[in-house]
């Protein structure tokens, strides 16, 4: 088997045109299955015999919350690589990808709200599946307060990737909370070990806006690291020669 | 397909205000992260440029 040359490819330098050539594909792709996702999802699955047209939340919220966890188990990941091989790349990734897991976290608890409201007659109740999501929203926040607080890049990746690892702990907390408390919200949506309780429509609907979700994430993360690879490799010659860092140059 | 018509459609079963609250929710705030991080690279480049005109003691053009 051939090595691949990660340490290659982690250089900032060679990082910024990879991310560069991948994102706009990404992008396009993240449009067209949301666009896909939408159409299965409003024109194709049927009405659902218990919740009317009411349960259509289910494609943007499950793929948001999804998004939430899986995010935040990014960040710890490149949490470990950046305290474990200090790799400077590790941390910026986890920086770029703070901001879209706090949008989807977000976006899980507003679209929760939407949704809780006509079908459990609450917009907010202190169960156990939506206050830890609640905690995961906070957990960005204040991954995003911390590391931008610290002047200094390679310790505020450092205490950054501590609070990635320990708050980690609350993924499988709130993935598994529907089982572990008697709790208002519904089980998974989706298992590997169960059929489908949904109708097949339903399904496709809602894994093509997940795949969305996952495209879209990985082009905002390329691009946004970009921008982080450029502000702390601003004193190099390979950004002083750049095309698009020359003065009088319009990108 | 679902709908007997598009104001069918809107009204979503008597869902409108939750159903397109959630998506008009994503679509706004998706369509603003996209923005900001367009702004955030923009700004980037500007002050990189802005000190490269700098160092070289030209006038920045």
């Amino acid at each position: 088997m051939r090595r691949i040359p990660w340490t290659h490819y982690a250089a900032p330098q060679t990082f910024y045109g990879l991310a560069g050539v991948w994102w706009p594909p990404l992008a396009g792709l993240a449009l067209a299955l949301a666009l896909a996702g939408m159409w299965v999802g409003f024109m194709v699955a049927p009405t659902d015999a218990q919740q009317g047209e009411g349960y259509r939340i289910i494609f943007v919220h499950v793929p948001a919350s999804w998004m939430s966890m899986i995010i935040y188990l990014a960040m710890a990941f490149w949490g470990v690589v950046c305290l474990v091989f200090r790799a400077r790349l590790a941390g910026m990734l986890s920086q770029a990808l703070a901001p879209t897991g706090a949008l989807f976290a977000f976006l899980s608890l507003w679209t929760g709200a939407l949704w809780g409201k006509p079908m459990w007659g609450a917009w907010w109740v202190w169960d156990a599946r939506l206050t830890s999501e609640l905690i995961l929203f906070f957990l960005y926040i204040g991954f995003i307060a911390l590391t931008s607080a610290i002047e200094d890049p390679r310790r505020a990746d450092r205490a950054g990737a501590l609070v990635a690892i320990v708050g980690a702990v609350n993924v499988p907390i709130i993935y598994f909370s529907v089982k572990w408390w008697n709790t208002l919200h519904q089980g998974a949506s989706v298992s590997l070990t169960r059929a489908p309780s949904m109708a097949q429509t339903m399904l496709w609907g809602m894994l093509l806006m997940a795949l969305a979700c996952w495209a879209y994430t990985v082009a905002m993360v390329l691009y946004r690291t970009r921008s982080l690879i450029l502000q702390r490799e601003r004193h190099t010659d390979w950004v002083a020669q750049l095309p698009e860092c020359q003065p009088g140059v319009r990108a | 397909m679902n709908w007997e018509s598009w104001s069918a459609f809107w009204h979503m079963g008597g869902y409108a205000l939750y159903v397109w609250g959630s998506v008009g929710g994503c679509v706004v705030l998706l369509a603003l992260e996209v923005l900001w991080a367009r702004r955030q690279r923009e700004q980037t480049l500007e002050w990189l440029r802005a000190e490269q005109a700098a160092a070289h003691g030209g006038d920045g053009a």
